[in-house]
């Protein structure tokens, strides 16, 4: 193409092939009722119908699973609401599966029905949007966020699930020390319950103790990062000083001194991890709010009279959001390690309520002669920290412009 | 250099003094009372209440602080309550047996981490750099009491019930008869016996450091100064392990000071599995025994190795960078 | 005079996600002993990647000197072609017959090292000499360059010299080994311009006391009238105009090298506004059909369109890589008509909002092509 020079007019720019904004569309034909009315009575066969054959499998085999759970423990479920007092873990387990059931149905249709109609928008723009397709891309990633839904369902479900009952004992002498077999895929413990069992009902501790304490951590870390970084001057000394005096502190040390001092319960473990576990929060709240400070939108906040405590919270926690749950996603992985070690010296979970670190606590008397009293907890926490790590790993990829490439 | 360190070490003191007032802090607000231990049908309350005053816990607060503070700043610790005896007489000994599994550890951690981390920058994306990928984050998400216990029951008692021609020792420092050997049999023992609970201490942060070490090697390696070495016709040994290396170690040598409190909460659980006579290990017995001024000290004594710790890696960390050095 | 350096039909591609980078796609010239030889162009233009392939510095994967390319090296035992020679022989060449100088003197240097040590290290390698005897030499060349109290800067950190003294520097590491080809990639783009001038002037000095052969890679073409004896103009990884540096700005034969020459500013000249080569330079994944210029130029017709011209020969040691060698009636009617280059050419062109050519070369942009495509 040759340019006369005479030519004045401003052509704009011609579209480029694949920019096209209604690409995503290509190739979905048209959804009939038929399809939608076949989806609602077989999920994910109304993808199959059309030739989606993966996102048709994904839905009908996922599908599938839950329904062949619900059948298996048909009884159970029943079992939850007939006995003399419904307990909350039942009726939860229940509840999940019934929510599970009813996301891939829904899911389903919605992907059949909405997606398809909707052009693909493939410029998102938010910071968010940006991430998302960085996620997406990082398949290691993706795996860890299965692995951590699954584990999360299956710790739901439990009490649906778990061939025994964490502390049943039965007859001793023949149940004690079993090793692993098709009736106790993972053996049994000193007292002949099943450690398969008993591993699902400890689940519930690690993964909820991570999450609050974490919680709680990133509370307090965002509270005294924003609070130093935002005012300065003396503040922030006597902040940060302190904080990395809370740094120099061996953690664990400080954990065990507090909790033995006190009674060790489950309450008081989650909340002296949570005080314990602030200093990095704070850091990298401060950082990212010192830099946040001098900016243009903050001074302009400043120069319209919003109080401080507006232009913290409306303006510059949400902007350090970002590093701080890729902090949170690693953190949960190193407070399941702590709360595990805690249990193993006798300081977090009190037997016999089931969890990880105990639990291997349990196996040291017999190491020799029944291994897998403590390797199959162990084996969980490795799982369930490294699904954790990967996932917060993965997340610091997309949300971290500097490592984008 | 030198007021670079006096302004570190200068800043170390309020560091430490409240590290000392924290201690404090939580102890006087836990509930019980360190005279607890001997609340006995058999005691007569007059004795416990002349112990009291012995101890000084009939003072106010604030002097008991004061008390407490000036005593530590003179290097008295008081006695424990456990072991009957001076705990400066206790110390030394069990902060030396801490320190000699530390450093190994330190140093497999930092020998092990550092070449698998180059190894990796260099055959980026290759599949083994994938692997140990993977395996650095398995083994740093891996809690070191199970990982110790593992090695426990493959290397000791497996080992044994197998016959294999290597066994580690499952526990303690010295084997029966270590009085009786020759030197070199002693050093040898002694490295049989660190060799478990020194690995079991340092895989994860030799994971982590491996992923760090591969993050900073890959950053300097795209690094013009990298390319001018090349461009003068250095082998790409020199290149990596000259160039590049003292590069990417300045990062890493910070890692160093992060990682010592790292050590000393796992030292806790590891001396434990091994019944090895450190500083973790009297930390845990005499939490459960209740004797506070033991707890206090040692765990005043862990904070201070942090902080010593962190000196060190400063000073390394001059070495390593002209920039800091030459300010 | 036989050249020292013959580079023939050099292709340099890079494996890229979006396709294969013709980075650099058959480029021929020859540089003679104690000559400066200039390439000019325009990022992307390959004049980078040239020189790293001339170095052998090409990261591979993903890049790769195609089989057929030569790069011959003349020295006191013969011809070498560098392109086929082993790493091992190829550090043998590296720092000590070919020596090279980058653009980012700030970034150049080794942070943890002294500079007396960095310009030691070249020494030992290469000439074996003791370490005292290494930093004699290595003091004598900070003096040669122009540094002041060469006996204490020896022992300096590169963060302790200012970026001027650390070009100067890297000058002195390359010329520690008395190279015969000097390859200075944009060496002054970085610095201020009067640090500039001295660079250069510093450069055109020591080529003559010591006699090598310069090549000087650059897109300021103030640059290339100052220091250069010859000149070779590259464009989407080829060469499209060579000749000495006198004939080539006084005639520019190849619309591109006007094009290039229209759009600087020049004393005494009072020409309205300065002419601007429309658009960008294509992507090396899918350079264009035809001549590679086409679509920017405003001599081109249907024929440049579709059929790729040949480098002519137009005189002694004169070279156009264009049509209108052959078809010399249309430049003058273009030109009558529209006037050929104009500022108004940035209005018509595709990318209107793109910095046209002559725009600063930004040292980032090629640094990260080497390494992505």
């Amino acid at each position: 193409m040759v340019h006369s020079q005479t030519d004045l007019e401003f052509s704009p720019p011609e579209p480029v092939a694949g920019e096209d904004p209604t690409a995503g569309t290509k190739g979905r034909t048209p959804v009939s009722g038929g399809h939608l009315a076949l989806s609602a009575v077989l999920p994910g066969f109304g993808h199959l119908v059309r030739g989606e054959w993966v996102v048709g499998m994904v839905f009908a085999l996922t599908w599938a699973a839950f329904l062949g759970v619900a059948f298996i423990v048909w009884d159970r479920i029943f079992g939850v609401f007939g006995g003399p007092r419904t307990p909350f873990d039942g009726v939860l387990a229940v509840g999940t599966l019934g929510a599970l059931l009813l996301v891939v149905w829904g899911g389903a249709l919605y992907d059949l029905a909405v997606r398809a109609k909707r052009p693909v928008k493939r410029y998102g723009d938010s910071q968010w949007a940006i991430a998302t397709r960085h996620f997406r891309r990082n398949r290691i990633a993706v795996a860890g966020l299965v692995v951590m839904l699954v584990l999360y369902a299956v710790t739901l479900l439990t009490p649906l699930i778990a061939p025994f009952d964490p502390a049943a004992q039965g007859d001793i002498v023949q149940t004690r020390y079993l090793s692993p077999s098709f009736e106790h895929p993972m053996g049994t413990d000193k007292f002949g319950r099943d450690v398969y069992s008993r591993v699902l009902y400890g689940s519930r501790i690690s993964l909820s103790i991570g999450f609050v304490a974490v919680g709680l951590s990133v509370l307090i870390g965002a509270a005294v990062g924003s609070v130093a970084g935002y005012f300065g001057r003396w503040t922030d000394t006597v902040l940060m000083r302190f904080t990395d005096m809370m740094l120099s502190f061996p953690r664990l040390i400080l954990l065990i001194v507090t909790i033995a001092l006190f009674e060790p319960t489950i309450w008081l473990v989650v909340i002296v991890l949570g005080l314990t576990g602030w200093m990095s929060v704070a850091r990298i709240v401060r950082g990212e709010v010192l830099s946040l400070r001098s900016r243009e939108f903050i001074q302009a906040a400043k120069v319209l009279g919003m109080s401080d405590a507006r232009i913290i919270l409306r303006h510059i926690l949400p902007n350090t959001l970002a590093p701080v749950i890729v902090y949170a996603t690693l953190g949960i992985g190193t407070t399941i390690l702590i709360e595990a070690t805690l249990s193993f010296l006798g300081l977090g979970v009190q037997p016999p309520t089931p969890s990880w670190g105990n639990m291997i606590a349990d196996g040291r008397d017999a190491l020799l002669t029944a291994w897998w009293i403590s390797t199959f907890p162990g084996l969980a926490i490795v799982i369930t920290v490294t699904a954790f790590n990967l996932l917060g790993d993965g997340l610091r990829d997309a949300l971290d412009p500097r490592l984008r490439t | 250099m030198i007021s670079y360190l006096i302004r570190r070490l200068l800043g170390a003191i309020p560091l430490l003094l409240g590290i000392l007032t924290l201690i404090f802090f939580i102890i006087n607000i836990a509930p019980g009372d360190p005279t607890a231990r001997y609340f006995n049908p058999n005691v007569a309350p007059e004795v416990i209440e002349q112990m009291r005053r012995n101890l000084g816990l009939d003072q106010p607060l604030h002097i008991q602080y004061f008390r407490w503070v000036t005593s530590f700043a003179r290097g008295d610790f008081g006695n424990s309550f456990g072991q009957m005896r001076p705990i400066s007489e206790i110390l030394p000994t069990v902060l030396w047996n801490t320190i000699q599994l530390m450093l190994i550890s330190i140093i497999i951690i930092f020998v092990v981490g550092m070449l698998i981390g180059m190894y990796q920058a260099v055959r980026q994306y290759s599949a083994s750099d994938n692997f140990l990928t993977v395996a650095a984050l398995f083994f740093y998400s891996m809690p070191s009491f199970w990982f110790a216990l593992m090695l426990i029951l493959i290397f000791s008692l497996k080992a044994s019930q197998w016959d294999w021609p290597i066994q580690f020792p499952a526990s303690q420092m010295t084997s029966v008869g270590y009085e009786f050997m020759a030197p070199g049999e002693k050093i040898w023992d002694r490295l049989m016996h660190l060799a478990m609970p020194a690995i079991a201490l340092g895989i994860g942060s030799a994971a982590g450091i491996a992923r760090y070490m591969r993050g900073s090697m890959l950053e300097v390696i795209h690094q013009d100064y990298i390319r001018t070495a090349r461009a003068k016709g250095l082998s790409e040994r020199v290149v990596v392990f000259k160039h590049a290396l003292r590069n990417a170690l300045i990062p890493i040598i910070t890692l160093l000071g992060l990682y010592l409190p790292v050590l000393l909460s796992g030292s806790v659980v590891v001396e434990t599995i091994f019944a090895w006579p450190g500083m973790g290990r009297l930390i845990v017995d005499a939490i459960f025994q209740r004797d506070y001024p033991l707890v206090m000290a040692t765990s005043f004594v862990a904070a201070t190795l942090v902080v010593v710790g962190n000196l060190l890696a400063d000073v390394l960390y001059a070495v390593v960078d002209p920039r800091i050095r030459t300010e | 005079m036989e050249p020292i350096l013959k580079v023939s039909d050099l292709r340099t591609y890079f494996r890229a996600d979006a396709g294969l980078a013709r980075a650099v796609d058959g480029v021929s010239f020859e540089v003679h002993p104690g000559e400066t030889l200039g390439i000019v162009g325009e990022s992307g233009s390959g004049k980078s990647v040239t020189s790293l392939s001339v170095m052998r510095l090409i990261p591979e994967p993903p890049g790769e000197i195609q089989p057929g390319s030569k790069i011959l090296f003349r020295d006191n035992e013969g011809e070498k072609d560098l392109a086929r020679v082993t790493e091992e022989e190829m550090r043998h060449i590296r720092g000590n017959d070919i020596a090279m100088i980058f653009q980012e003197p700030m970034t150049s240097l080794n942070p943890v090292f002294k500079v007396g040590d960095q310009i030691v290290e070249s020494l030992r390698l290469h000439q074996g000499l003791s370490k005292k005897d290494a930093r004699e030499k290595a003091i004598d060349m900070l003096r040669l360059v122009g540094i002041p109290i060469p006996e204490q800067r020896v022992d300096e950190y590169p963060h302790q010299l200012s970026g001027g003294m650390r070009q100067r520097v890297m000058i002195a590491i390359a010329l520690a080994c008395d190279p015969k080809v000097l390859i200075a990639d944009e060496p002054t783009t970085a610095l201020d311009v009067t640090i500039q001038a001295q660079i250069l002037e510093l450069l055109n000095r020591l080529q003559e006391e010591l006699g090598m052969a310069i090549i000087l890679i650059t897109h300021d073409l103030g640059v290339v009238a100052e220091t250069c004896d010859r000149v070779i103009v590259m464009y989407a990884g080829q060469v499209f105009e060579e000749g000495s540096v006198e004939d080539v700005f006084r005639d520019p034969q190849n619309p591109y090298t006007e094009g290039l020459l229209r759009s600087i500013p020049r004393l005494g000249s009072h020409s309205e506004r300065l002419a601007v080569i429309p658009g960008v330079v294509p992507s090396a994944t899918e350079w264009p059909t035809g001549c590679r210029f086409h679509a920017r130029c405003p001599y081109g017709w249907e024929k440049t369109a579709q059929e790729e011209p040949p480098l002519f020969e137009i005189g002694p040691g004169r070279k156009s890589k264009c049509w209108l060698v052959e078809h010399p009636e249309r430049r003058e009617e273009i030109r009558r008509e529209t006037g050929g280059f104009t500022p108004e050419g940035a209005l018509t062109g595709t990318g209107a909002s793109t910095p046209a050519a002559g725009a600063p070369d930004e040292g980032v942009d090629v640094q990260a092509r080497d390494r992505e495509v």
